[in-house]
């Protein structure tokens, strides 16, 4: 368990005062991937240097495991760095060594004897999936294949936490998903605590358990993935959430809906988990006299289940839909009306 | 053919010169890279946002290195001579020119050597700090490795300059191939040594631009 605690950052200049981190409080559970979403300068990658004691807070402390990680010095942070493992937005590899040196190379600092080394390099290889690539330089490498070099050598002394910053930023989609499916395997498999740092809310989607949104330092809102999504609170949240479940164009083609449509309204209705799964349209037409014209439909899958939003236009003999509402209520959908003709 | 060409170049003479050469840049050279590896690294390490920031010692360290790098070598040796004469009990012939150059050149290798460890990504640094690596470690296994190539390159450009102040030193009686090009050519008006010995110099030159650049791409997995 990690907890974080009145954790502040500010960085003094002679002509400057910024305040990177403010008041941050925070509980990460074991085994849980833990994702910290915000724009540039929100000062997220500030906050995740400091569970490695890259960056240390101005005040405040951060506990993993009971052990106060911002009063260690020296020795006794190397060796707790150690069994933390760390992976970066451009992999940083040591260019110079093969991808199985550069495996080794956390395990040459812990001081483990060469066969040992060799070994759990081999094993780490395997589990990344880059067999048969132990002698490539990175240079040789994609960056999806250098990224998996990173995250091996970051779980070469079994660490119990593993810090990814910005780990899919600088890949494709494609690459991006893999990483992704790589890490939740790790999780799974080594019951590894994640926390993460991105600002995309694909990763968060796809990934995590939780989400912290920072803002300007601070956290704004914080909670399970899947509620995050289907209440986001603030301004910044929703802009988050839009960049998944709204396709650039929907409110312009809702625009458009509102003025060809004379009567009715337009709904946006979110689903969570099993609702996701349910036929509740076709029960909604059968139960009312309503049309239902679907305008726009969107689904996604989270760590804790699925996830889906559907514009539609009702429409009927009804003169008010209260009834309706109340029915998709009991089922659990959320209803949002965005334009009642 | 040759006799006809370099009627006054006897084998062994230039032979003994060239070894004079050879042997004034190569233990320089040895000594050049042990200082200025040192100095080199001190300097890196010193500069704003490294492992030992320190302005007052990086500013310290530069000013010695830039002095000693402007001083022309002639006046360098000339300026050296009670120090060579203290620490080499002479002041002619081979061994004597070691100190004016090895003092010399270390600066200007040093600055290599931290433009070389410039290039370093620092995220690379940052890295190997989050593996919890210690000063020492991030030096031997992260900063010498990654900036090999360019520690390399600077040995050659560094042993290149040290054959024209080996010839320099010459001229000051340390012997080497330009003592042979200025006493045995020039002095007794045999302009053939003269040619003779720069065409020497330039085979040295090239050989060892051509094993720098040789070792230099072989090592360098960028």
């Amino acid at each position: 368990m990690i907890s974080v605690r009145n954790v502040r950052k500010v960085f003094e200049s002679k002509f400057s005062r910024v305040t990177a981190v403010d008041q941050v409080n925070l509980e990460i559970n074991e085994g849980e991937i833990f994702g910290i979403i915000g724009y540039s300068g929100a000062g997220k990658s500030t906050l995740i240097r400091m569970f490695n004691g890259l960056e240390l807070p101005t005040s405040g402390s951060l506990l993993i495991n009971g052990q106060d990680l911002t009063k260690l010095r020296g020795k006794e942070l190397r060796l707790a760095r150690q069994k933390i493992g760390m992976i970066f937005q451009h992999f940083n590899l040591l260019w110079s060594r093969t991808v199985q040196k550069n495996i080794e190379f956390p395990l040459e600092i812990a001081k483990v004897p060469k066969e040992e080394r060799e070994k759990k390099a081999k094993e780490l290889i395997r589990l990344v999936g880059l067999e048969g690539k132990e002698n490539a330089y990175p240079s040789e490498l994609s960056g999806g294949q250098k990224q998996r070099v990173g995250i091996a050598r970051a779980l070469a002394n079994d660490p119990k936490v593993l810090l990814c910053d910005e780990a899919t930023s600088a890949l494709d989609p494609e690459t991006t998903d893999s990483i992704l499916d790589l890490l939740v395997d790790i999780n799974q498999k080594l019951g590894l605590t994640i926390i993460l740092i991105t600002h995309e809310m694909h990763v968060i989607r796809k990934i995590c358990h939780r989400v912290a949104v920072m803002e300007e330092g601070r956290i704004v809102e914080i909670g399970d993935v899947i509620e995050v999504f289907q209440n986001p609170k603030e301004n910044i949240t929703k802009r988050f959430v839009g960049q998944l479940t709204e396709s650039e164009n929907t409110n312009d083609i809702i625009e458009e809906l509102i003025k060809k449509y004379q009567q009715g309204m337009i709904v946006k209705l979110t689903f969570i988990g099993e609702t996701a799964e349910e036929p509740i349209i076709t029960q909604l037409i059968r139960k009312f006299p309503v049309s239902v014209n679907i305008l726009q439909g969107n689904i996604s899958q989270t760590q804790n289940g699925n996830y889906g939003t559907l514009y539609v236009h009702l429409d009927g003999e009804m003169t008010d839909f209260d009834s309706v509402f109340q029915f998709l209520n009991e089922k659990k959908v959320r209803v949002e009306v965005i334009q009642n003709v | 053919m040759f006799e006809a060409l370099f009627p006054n170049v006897r084998a062994e003479q230039a032979w003994e010169y060239t070894y004079q050469t050879l042997f004034m840049t190569g233990v320089s050279l040895v000594f050049i890279v042990i200082f200025g590896t040192i100095l080199g690294l001190l300097l890196f390490l010193t500069s704003k946002d490294n492992l030992w920031e320190n302005r007052i010692l990086y500013a310290g360290i530069s000013a010695i290195v830039n002095i000693f790098r402007a001083i022309p070598f002639v006046l360098l040796i000339v300026l050296l001579i009670p120090f060579t004469r203290l620490l080499m009990g002479t002041m002619i012939g081979m061994t004597a020119a070691l100190p004016a150059l090895i003092i010399g050149a270390s600066p200007f290798f040093a600055r290599l050597v931290e433009i070389g460890l410039r290039e370093i990504d620092k995220g690379v640094i940052e890295a190997a700090k989050a593996m919890g690596a210690g000063n020492l470690t991030i030096i031997l296994k992260v900063l010498l490795p990654e900036a090999m190539p360019a520690i390399i390159s600077g040995i050659t450009v560094t042993g290149v300059a040290l054959v024209g102040y080996t010839a320099i030193a010459g001229v000051i009686g340390a012997g080497g191939l330009g003592d042979y090009a200025y006493l045995v050519g020039f002095s007794m008006n045999n302009p053939d040594v003269t040619v003779f010995a720069t065409i020497l110099i330039l085979m040295i030159v090239f050989i060892l631009q051509f094993i720098g650049d040789f070792i230099t791409k072989k090592i360098d997995k960028r």
